[in-house]
């Protein structure tokens, strides 16, 4: 395609990603730089059908005063990025010069809430983005073998978890595993523990979530895999035949060689909704035992009364950069694939 | 001709046309939360609604959505039904209106104590009371012969006693859901141990003390002999644990006692099940409980016009003997003519005991939220009740600097 057609094939696109993604995440951006102005607070009297107190409210004159003139709030620049809700920079130092063992430092610092969300998110990425991959490839090798006649259902059947609304699909899984619930009580009964839940502890929590993450994302390398494999050519794979190739073998020369492309593609696009992840939290109410980062930023927003909204951009940055780390290695690969195909 | 045809469908099927308080203009938009009391309010200020427009919200999510949709000008509701805790937010942004021009022109059958004022200002007027107290098994507690609990210590010595005789595995049960919930718990149990959450005339925060670690232990015995899963267990969840007779001794709010003590379910339990004052805890003379009001505020940015229809419609409520007699079984009702019933047993008994009101600080919002997310990993066994409280201590600070609090 022309450079000049391309141009004005992808201008509304572009126009529209500017607009509705590039402009929030610069705000967002600039947002993230500042703190609320100091609060001036006054000593009031306050009455309720409880009785009288006097204690401080917000003094409202004041601050809109300082509001007006400032609308943006105190610049904090990277004060919110170092503060110890996030990188806890002055957190980390103290104990580093105060703990004695390696293990005792990383204690301390997994227990700080940017670190905590930050293990859990990796953890899940690592553990779900392959086996998604590896779980998706086997799917599509089985259903591509079996009869055509039966496909048709077996693919819709295996698309199921993906049709499913994330939260609905934990919800189900949440009810199933709670100690009454019909994995939870035969778990109980098969360890007979009758204190084992698989809600409270963090590690069978982390299990069940990977495991959920699975097998929602699963169908979608599925269906990609599948339609690439529609595309391997036939003659190469009749030719290893005749020459005596294994299964395994022809998979492992000719199916994956030819697939990798839309390999690269599933693990990135699986990477970046793994780091994202959010959904599952919620659904399996496992605020107490797991949380990720995006989960921090609806924390923010939503869960406190004030809303925190420099603490929420901080942390939403801070996943850009995340996801822009996790996908370098693919990216710069395809770049130098690109330049050399060139 | 709308109005028209609007007086016409009023003839033909208006029989709430005659509770009419006559209002001719404006629009009615009420942001509250869901539960059977605050629908019976609604409803009542309906009736009044004249030929005001009329829409409502009722979401447990009420908190999320409030300050947003009152932050917009004109913002989406013109009146948001709120408790001591949600107006702080409100107030601290600036966006309620003073109502005592409205109390004094359409007030009339409001009492002086429904008035929540601050600096002399008239900000909300409270309809309910509210608080959690202690619910129990009449006939559980009869068979072991335990006498009913004044105190935690007694609940957890009766629980034990539940649990070593084999009936029932989890006796005890209280909404731990982590998160609002499980910080709740935590407000109510450290008051009890007559703990103050702020260095005072400051916003420092002030848990990281031998009361706090005395509440974080305290909550962590109650949550040994509660379903395992108490971390995921809000008011609903254990409403239904109780319900399947699974739960001796529950701590819960009074406000659920309506849909506790309904027909539904099985009848046995509900004949066994019975309400007294909220326990206290430590040695200590007040109840581990808060007391809370829910009142209706009335929106800033929305014109003079809806707020009057508003609050004309609301106050109609606010003030109506008819209802807080027939729904005397929902709630604990601040309007006059309110008969207390079996039901409010645990808010009067609070009341009577001096339990304090749930502080309307404003920085307590971010105390909560912290305390919410901060406790968890002690009461799982992962971490010392000190390190616990340094960490709710920290993470406060880092919010309220952001706020601007400290």
């Amino acid at each position: 395609m022309p450079n000049k057609t391309f141009f004005w094939f992808f201008l509304p696109t572009g126009l529209a990603m500017i607009l509705f993604i590039g402009l929030p995440i610069i705000s967002t951006g600039i947002q993230s730089f500042y703190a609320q102005h100091d609060q001036v607070v006054k000593e009031v009297k306050k009455c309720d059908p409880f009785g009288c107190t006097v204690s401080i409210v917000v003094d409202n004159e004041e601050t809109s005063k300082i509001r007006e003139a400032k609308p943006l709030g105190k610049f904090n620049g990277f004060g919110t990025y170092t503060d110890r809700n996030h990188l806890a920079v002055d957190e980390i130092k103290k104990f580093w010069n105060e703990t004695e063992s390696f293990g005792a430092f990383v204690d301390q610092v997994t227990n700080l809430p940017f670190y905590k969300a930050l293990i859990f998110t990796l953890t899940y990425c690592l553990f779900v983005t392959p086996n998604v991959l590896l779980l998706g490839f086997i799917i599509a090798l089985s259903l591509n073998a079996v009869a055509r006649k039966i496909r048709g259902p077996l693919i819709f059947g295996t698309i199921l978890p993906m049709i499913v609304t994330p939260l609905v699909g934990s919800l189900v899984l949440f009810w199933m595993i709670d100690s009454q619930g019909i994995i939870g009580a035969n778990i109980q009964n098969l360890m007979d523990d009758p204190y084992l839940s698989l809600k409270s502890s963090k590690t069978l929590t982390w299990i069940t979530i990977i495991i959920y993450g699975i097998w929602h994302h699963s169908p979608f390398a599925f269906v990609v895999f599948y339609a690439a494999l529609q595309t391997v050519p036939q003659e190469p794979i009749e030719a290893a035949i005749i020459d005596g190739a294994s299964r395994f073998q022809r998979i492992k020369h000719i199916v994956l060689p030819h697939i990798y492309p839309v390999v690269t593609f599933v693990a990135l696009i699986s990477l970046m909704d793994n780091f994202r992840v959010f959904e599952p939290i919620i659904g399996f109410s496992a605020e107490g035992s797991a949380q990720s980062l995006s989960w921090l930023i609806y924390d923010n927003l939503v869960n406190e009364e004030v809303i925190l909204f420099g603490s929420a951009a901080a942390t939403s940055m801070m996943t850009i950069i995340g996801i822009a780390i996790l996908l370098a290695p693919v990216l710069i690969r395809t770049w130098k694939e690109f330049k050399t195909a060139r | 001709m709308r109005k028209i045809l609007v007086t016409l469908l009023f003839l033909l099927f208006g029989t709430s046309a005659f509770a009419d308080c006559n209002i001719k203009s404006g629009s009615i938009n009420i942001l509250a939360n869901d539960f059977p009391a605050l629908r019976t309010f609604v409803e009542t200020s309906k009736q009044c609604k004249g030929s005001a427009d009329f829409k409502v919200t009722h979401s447990s999510e009420h908190n999320k959505i409030a300050v947003p949709a009152l932050t917009a000008n004109p913002s989406e509701f013109s009146a948001r039904i709120a408790a001591n805790s949600s107006i702080v937010p409100l107030m601290n942004q600036d966006l309620i209106r003073p109502l005592d021009d409205l109390v004094k022109k359409y007030g009339k059958g409001i009492q002086d104590s429904q008035l929540i004022t601050i600096d002399g200002k008239v900000m909300a007027v409270a309809f309910m009371a509210n608080t959690q107290h202690l619910y129990y098994r009449e006939d559980v507690l009869k068979d072991m012969g335990i006498a009913v609990p004044k105190t935690y210590e007694e609940v957890v010595a009766a629980s034990e006693k539940i649990r070593a005789s084999g009936k029932m595995q989890y006796p005890y049960a209280a909404a731990y859901k982590a998160g609002w919930n499980l910080a709740e718990e935590f407000v109510n149990m450290f008051i009890g141990h007559g703990g103050e959450f702020f260095k005072s005339g400051s916003a420092e925060p002030n848990v990281n003390n031998a009361k706090g670690v005395a509440t974080l232990n305290m909550l962590k015995k109650l949550s040994e002999l509660s379903n395992p899963d108490y971390l995921t267990h809000d008011s609903e969840a254990i409403k239904v644990e109780w319900e399947s007779g699974n739960v001796a001794l529950m701590t819960l709010w009074a406000s659920r006692s309506g849909t506790l003590l309904d027909d539904e379910g099985d009848p046995n339990i509900t004949k066994a099940t019975k309400l007294t004052g909220p326990a206290t805890v430590g040695g200590g003379n007040i109840p581990a409980a808060t007391l809370w009001w829910d009142g209706f505020t009335l929106a800033k940015n929305r014109p003079d016009a809806d707020a009057e229809a508003t609050f004309r419609a609301l106050a109609h409520a606010a003030s109506n003997k008819k209802m807080v007699a027939d729904a005397a079984d929902q709630a604990v009702w601040l309007v006059e003519g309110f008969v207390p019933g079996p039901k409010s047993i645990g808010v009067i008994e609070a009341v009577k005991m001096g339990a304090k009101p749930y502080p309307m600080l404003p920085q307590m919002g971010l105390m909560h939220g912290a305390l919410g997310s901060e406790i968890v990993e002690f009461l799982q066994g992962k971490e010392s009740a000190e390190q616990a409280l340094k960490d709710v201590e920290a993470a406060y600070i880092s919010k309220a600097k952001e706020q601007g609090f400290l």
